[in-house]
C-alpha cells in the first residue's frame, strides 16, 4: 500500500479542491493532443484535431477532458486504495480501448504542467513532488490490469 | 522537427529568461531533486539547499547554455561540442536524467509564465529540450 505523508495528503486534497475541473480537464487533455500528437490515434472520431487551435476549440476534446478529471477524482477520494479503485478502468483501457499505458504518463505530465501554470509560485517543488507521486500511483494503477 | 515559427518562439522565451537565469535554473534543479531524488546523487559535492549560492550559480550556467543554443538551433552540434565532451568523459550523468531536468525546466517555465506557456509553446519547448538532451548525450558512446 502506498504510504502518504500528512503533507502529501493535504497537498492533493488542496490542489483538487482548488482547481476547476471544467477548466483543467480540457486544458490538460487538449495539451496532450498538441504536445504528443501521436496520442490522437485513439480519437479518430473526435473530428477536427488538425492543429492546436482546432484541438482547443473541439467540444469532444473538452468533454473528454472533463471525463478524465472526474475519473481522477475517484483516486483523490480513495488515496489509500487507488489500485482497487482503478481496477475496472484499467481493464477497460486495456481490453476495450487498447490504450498504450505509456499514454497515461504523457497525460499526467500535461496535467502537471497545467496545474503549475494555474498555481504559479504556489506550485512549489514540494507540492510538485507530492502531485507527481500521486499521479505516478494513478498511472501505475491504470496500467496494472494489462496483460 | 521544429518549424521556423517554433524556433523563433523558443528563442524568444529563453531570451526572456536570461536576466533571471539563476532563478529559473536553481528552481528547476530544486524541482528535479525533490521529485526525482535519485538525481541528488550527482550533487554530493555541492550545497543543494534551495537557492544556495552554488545552486544559483549552477542553475545559471545551465539556463545560459540552453539560451545560447536557442539562438541558433540548427548549429546545436557545434555550440554544444565542449559540453558534449564534458558530459561524456567527465560528468557521466546517466542521460535518462536529462529528461527529468527537461521536464522540471518546463514545469518552471509554466509556473512563471502561466497561461502564456500555452500548448503550442509547450510542444515547441518539449521538442527543443529533447533535441538538446539528445545532442548533449551524443558522445557518451
Amino acid at each position: 500500500m502506498v504510504q502518504w505523508t500528512d503533507f502529501e495528503r493535504a497537498t492533493i486534497q488542496n490542489i483538487f479542491g482548488k482547481i476547476d475541473y471544467e477548466d483543467v480537464g480540457p486544458a490538460a487533455f487538449g495539451r496532450c493532443l498538441v504536445v504528443y500528437p501521436w496520442t490522437q490515434r485513439y480519437f479518430g472520431n473526435f473530428g477536427n484535431l488538425y492543429n492546436a487551435a482546432a484541438i482547443q476549440a473541439n467540444p469532444m476534446v473538452a468533454a473528454h477532458g472533463k471525463t478524465v478529471l472526474r475519473g481522477l477524482d475517484k483516486a483523490v477520494k480513495n488515496m489509500d486504495d487507488i489500485k482497487a479503485t482503478y481496477a475496472e478502468l484499467s481493464v477497460l483501457h486495456s481490453e476495450k480501448l487498447h490504450v498504450d499505458p505509456d499514454n497515461f504518463r504523457l497525460l499526467a505530465d500535461c496535467l502537471t504542467i497545467v496545474v503549475a501554470s494555474r498555481m504559479g509560485s504556489d506550485f512549489t517543488a514540494d507540492v510538485q513532488a507530492a502531485f507527481q507521486k500521486f499521479l505516478a500511483v494513478v498511472v501505475s494503477s491504470l496500467g496494472r490490469q494489462y496483460h | 522537427m521544429l518549424s521556423k515559427e517554433e524556433k523563433e518562439l523558443i528563442a524568444q522565451i529563453w531570451e526572456k529568461m536570461i536576466p533571471i537565469a539563476s532563478e529559473i535554473g536553481s528552481e528547476s534543479l530544486h524541482r528535479m531533486m525533490t521529485t526525482f531524488p535519485g538525481t541528488k546523487t550527482y550533487f554530493s559535492h555541492l550545497d543543494i539547499r534551495p537557492r544556495s549560492r552554488q545552486m544559483l550559480s549552477h542553475g545559471k550556467k545551465i539556463v545560459l547554455a540552453i539560451a545560447e543554443c536557442s539562438k541558433d538551433i540548427s548549429s546545436m552540434m557545434v555550440t554544444l561540442a565542449p559540453l558534449q565532451t564534458l558530459h561524456a568523459y567527465k560528468l557521466k550523468i546517466d542521460p535518462y536524467n536529462l529528461k527529468y531536468l527537461s521536464h522540471c525546466l518546463i514545469v518552471t517555465l509554466a509556473a512563471h509564465m502561466g497561461s502564456d506557456f500555452d500548448p503550442v509553446a509547450h510542444a515547441a519547448m518539449d521538442k527543443f529540450l529533447s533535441a538538446f538532451a539528445a545532442v548533449l548525450a551524443e558522445k557518451y558512446r
